[in-house]
């Protein structure tokens, strides 16, 4: 799987360290990105089929390839439900997050 | 060989486009800047020119087309003129925080309402905030000299800030002058291929017009406002270059006219210097030492050139197609400022004309400088004074 990995974010010291307006690499990650979650997808990965459909339609690139299945990032993972709207064979259940995971 | 050919402004900036080879253009025609976008398009058409011509629905998409062309390495040109710009003027503040060096040709035309095609500046001077450098032309040849300048202006690496060249409407896009044309090989040996360490490709892709917390957002527009500061040095250095090999110098940010001796001196912008300057050599032959300060650059602001021109009972007028209603015009505003800061001690007046497409008679710029003779001992005079206004401005 080719996902960047997160990297510690260096605060610029000078003017000359920022990047020239807002342009820079990308996949540069400096921080995770999913602690507004209100539901979590679940995956029952033995009714997986390895169909790709929640991997082709997550909007984040949450989900990741793992041999023929998938699998979830919840680092970045928002709990839209695409995924599991889109499982045809309804390996993916939306789950409600525990209250105060984010406190 | 350079040839001379007799064009309209519009014309004049279309050949200076087609000379800076542009890959991408993309704009939406509206007078009175059509010719512009015409003449582009059939250059397009009959392969003279060699650029992506993109058909757009608005202003707002033909400048937000423009970003994604320069983002991927394309040189980009666009036009617009009036209610075009202020409806791209999202994209304007875009379009220089994103330190896209985009090239785009504005022809200075009333807003609306009353509705009006007819010419003034309050379209491009109300957008003066937009982070742009802005450059008022006087003629066409100066039009199309500045589009290859600006493109050089902004693709410096010290820059990096779009450009928009202001035409005076009809007074200038649509007046016909000989204009000389430079040579290809001479205009590609003066600007060579845009080169930007920001642009994006499959092997380099990158994040592009992120968001930032109020942590850093700060250090992105103070390097904006340092990029436009550094944009002085170079416009200088490009006008240097240009008229060694191109034998046409401008003068950098402003162009004087007999100002070393004068006992007043006339500020201006755009094609009404013309008359101006014709104006000062008549006051002359009748021993009134008049002269003339024409503000090419508004964007960055020649704050020492304005300063420059301070001198003892010496009066200053500025003379604009503007007025920030209930204040003064946005050019008094900004000369002013730069006199004051210089200690100047004379009046300052401000003389707003032109507005909507009134003319400005060579008798309106001479009463101008007789006010401006007579400003000594009228002091506590309003010094913000409309030219030629048809009415009474009082009374009922």
């Amino acid at each position: 799987m080719i996902k960047p990995k997160i990297q510690r974010y260096k605060q610029p010291r000078t003017i000359s360290e920022y990047p020239v307006g807002p342009s820079f690499q990308a996949g540069h990650l400096v921080f995770t990105n999913s602690n507004y979650r209100t539901f979590k997808p679940i995956i029952d990965i033995t009714l997986c089929v390895g169909c790709l459909a929640c991997y082709a339609t997550c909007p984040d690139g949450a989900l990741f390839r793992r041999g023929k299945k998938v699998s979830i990032d919840y680092d970045f993972c928002k709990g839209c439900g695409i995924c599991a709207s889109e499982c045809k064979a309804k390996a993916i259940a939306m789950k409600k997050e525990e209250p105060g995971r984010n406190e | 060989m350079s040839k001379k050919l007799f064009l309209s402004g519009n014309e004049a900036i279309a050949f200076g486009a087609k000379l800076s080879r542009p890959h991408v253009i993309a704009a939406y025609p509206i007078t009175p800047q059509t010719v512009v976008v015409e003449k582009l398009a059939e250059m397009v058409s009959s392969g003279s020119l060699n650029a992506h011509y993109l058909h757009v629905e608005s202003e707002h998409s033909a400048l937000s087309a423009m970003m994604g062309a320069s983002a991927i390495g394309a040189r980009t040109f666009t036009a617009t003129s009036s209610q075009g710009l202020v409806y791209m003027a999202e994209c304007l503040h875009y379009a220089s925080g994103g330190r896209f060096p985009i090239v785009m040709m504005n022809a200075n035309r009333s807003l609306a309402l009353p509705w009006s095609i007819y010419g003034d500046q309050r379209d491009s001077l109300s957008l003066l905030d937009s982070g742009w450098i802005q450059v008022y032309a006087e003629d066409a040849q100066e039009s199309l000299d500045l589009v290859i300048q600006a493109y050089r202006i902004a693709e410096d690496i010290r820059v990096l800030t779009p450009v928009m060249i202001n035409l005076d409407g009809f007074a200038l896009t649509h007046t016909y002058e000989p204009v000389i044309i430079p040579d290809q090989e001479e205009v590609d040996a003066f600007l060579p291929p845009y080169a930007n360490p920001n642009i994006m490709d499959l092997q380099h892709p990158r994040n592009l017009g992120f968001s930032s917390t109020p942590k850093d957002n700060m250090e992105f527009k103070y390097q904006q406002h340092a990029a436009v500061l550094c944009a002085k040095d170079v416009i200088s250095d490009v006008d240097a270059a240009y008229g060694k090999r191109f034998g046409r110098r401008y003068g950098g940010l402003v162009s004087n006219y007999r100002t070393e001796d004068a006992e007043c001196v006339l500020v201006t912008l755009g094609s009404v210097a013309g008359t101006v300057r014709a104006v000062v050599d008549e006051m002359r032959k009748e021993g009134k030492a008049a002269g003339l300060c024409r503000l090419r650059y508004m964007r960055p602001f020649p704050e020492a050139e304005i300063a420059a021109l301070s001198a003892t009972n010496r009066a200053i007028g500025v003379l604009e197609k503007d007025i920030s209603f209930g204040y003064e015009g946005a050019v008094y505003t900004n000369v002013n400022s730069a006199l004051l800061k210089a200690g100047h001690a004379s009046p300052v007046l401000n003389f707003i004309g032109g507005l909507g497409g009134r003319s400005i008679t060579r008798e309106d710029i001479r009463s101008i400088f007789e006010d401006l003779l007579a400003a000594e001992r009228q002091r506590a005079i309003d010094p913000v004074r409309f030219v030629n206004l048809g009415v009474a401005a009082h009374g009922r």
